[in-house]
């Protein structure tokens, strides 16, 4: 819940973008953000909402984190966090 | 208003695949808490990611033996108080449709949690955003409930989500709790240790890290805002015990890739619009003014608490498991125990049957202590 995941936007549709998390698309809201988001900009997701536009300077130092995150084993609780970040929201909820 | 800084902006950035840079600041550490002389020095971060790189790291084993880093009441599912998780179950077996995020169904209520509720025939479901409870809600005829926790950083969702107009079978049973608060809280308790705070950095992107200066000018406690990094949270601490030797309360941002002073202000007008702060109960810890977050009145048709009538009394018709009485969650939030000091942690509590809420959790501090070995604390390991 704390961490966040970083993705890559693909497409905006008003307060709707399409975001790459590691070769998983999904749907992010832009309500939040406090910049203009476009195609190729990175994000910082939390729950389904962008609450930051990663400045393009630290883009790279912060996809290195992550990828040594997700490197981890199953016993690892940040990288399980993160990955459980990356495949939620994919599912269908209720009828 | 104390003297800030946002030292560190401009500086190469830090990487932790850097051992040099790494050695550097653990040898710097030791360095400046032998300068304070005396033991142990104590801070507190507040931080469920923050004990998560902790422990993985194997950070505490590079801590200096008289530098005590305490986990407070970080993890957003474990202050969840028991009588909001009533609330939940309460109002899942009256019949209304629940959704929320997947941490919260194991929790302890006084009796049950949402996974007990879930068993007996309540309908909950799991959701990873609350944009797919309000999308459940369009496709349903029968009132949805979102029980929202959480701390800054997912109460802006919730607040986002109102703001966009959701259906009017759709509402939120609000948990949510504001991170600012609690550090007065465990700054005041009788006996604290804690002399310093490490800030979350995702939780001060929202807020922006001007929201502490007030707390450091009443307490005079300094505050470093860091990131989850470990080279991140060793230069957090290096620069917190440096304000601590110095006698020098401010506030100082070490994760300027993430913070800036002002924070999100779009997010924040959003925040402040749709929840007013109350005084509340976090679990174990103790009555937190301005600590919870509750629905405005302007989204009073969409507060749970005003729509139903919420029963949590037939819950406590049998009693509460007798080891919940033994457990110790509280004491460890407020950084005044930590879980080796725990008769349960490890034997009657454990992560697939867990008594107390920090064993739940994956940003618990029983949780994460657990998974790495019962005492990642490797200086005092037995």
């Amino acid at each position: 819940m704390c961490l966040g995941v970083p993705g890559k936007v693909v497409s905006v549709d008003g307060f709707l973008a399409m975001v790459d998390f590691w070769g998983v698309q999904k749907q992010v809201c832009l309500h939040i953000v406090d910049e203009p988001v476009g195609p190729g900009d990175y994000i910082l997701n939390h729950v389904g909402y962008a609450i930051r536009k990663i400045p393009e300077s630290e883009i790279a130092a912060t996809l290195a984190m992550y990828d040594e995150l997700l490197a981890g084993g199953a016993g690892d609780l940040m990288g399980q966090d993160v990955r459980g970040e990356i495949a939620a929201g994919q599912e269908k909820v209720g009828p | 208003m104390t003297a800030t800084a946002d030292i560190g902006a401009g500086a190469a950035p830090l990487r932790f695949r850097d051992p040099a840079r790494s050695r550097a600041l653990v040898e710097r550490l030791r360095a400046v808490t032998a300068e304070i002389g005396r033991a142990p020095v104590s801070v507190m971060h507040v931080c469920g990611s923050h004990e998560q790189a902790i422990a993985r790291f194997g950070l505490r084993s590079t801590f200096p033996p008289a530098l005590d880093v305490i986990m407070g009441p970080g993890c957003p599912v474990c202050i969840t108080d028991v009588p909001e998780v009533d609330e939940g179950v309460a109002l899942a077996l009256q019949g209304v449709r629940l959704c929320t995020y997947g941490d919260m169904l194991r929790v302890p209520g006084t009796v049950k949690s949402l996974a007990d509720a879930h068993a007996d025939g309540a309908r909950i479901d799991v959701v990873y955003s609350i944009d797919q409870a309000v999308a459940l809600a369009r496709r349903a005829s029968e009132e949805v409930v979102f029980f929202a926790t959480g701390f800054e950083t997912t109460a802006v969702a919730t607040a986002a989500a109102l703001l966009a107009g959701p259906p009017p079978n759709f509402s939120v049973l609000s948990a949510h709790k504001y991170i600012p608060p609690v550090m007065e809280i465990v700054a005041e308790m009788p006996g604290t240790r804690v002399e310093g705070f490490l800030a979350a950095g995702h939780a001060a992107t929202i807020t922006g890290w001007g929201v502490f200066e007030d707390f450091v000018a009443a307490h005079r406690l300094p505050v470093v805002v860091a990131g989850f990094e470990p080279l991140d949270i060793l230069a957090g601490l290096v620069g917190l015990v440096e304000l601590v030797r110095d006698g020098a309360p401010r506030v100082v941002n070490l994760f300027p890739r993430c913070v800036t002073r002002e924070g999100n202000r779009n997010a924040q007008a959003a925040l402040w619009r749709v929840f007013v702060p109350t005084g509340g109960r976090w679990r174990g810890i103790a009555h937190v003014p301005n600590g919870n977050l509750r629905l405005s009145d302007e989204f009073a048709t969409f507060d749970a608490r005003r729509r139903f009538r919420i029963d949590v009394s037939r819950l406590w018709d049998h009693a509460p498991p007798r080891l919940l009485a033994r457990c110790i969650c509280g004491d460890i939030m407020a950084g005044t125990r930590s879980p080796s000091d725990c008769a349960l942690f490890g034997r009657e509590c454990v992560p697939d049957d867990p008594v107390g809420a920090c064993m739940v959790s994956s940003e618990g501090t029983c949780r994460i202590w657990h998974q790495y070995g019962g005492h990642p604390d490797l200086r005092v390991q037995p």
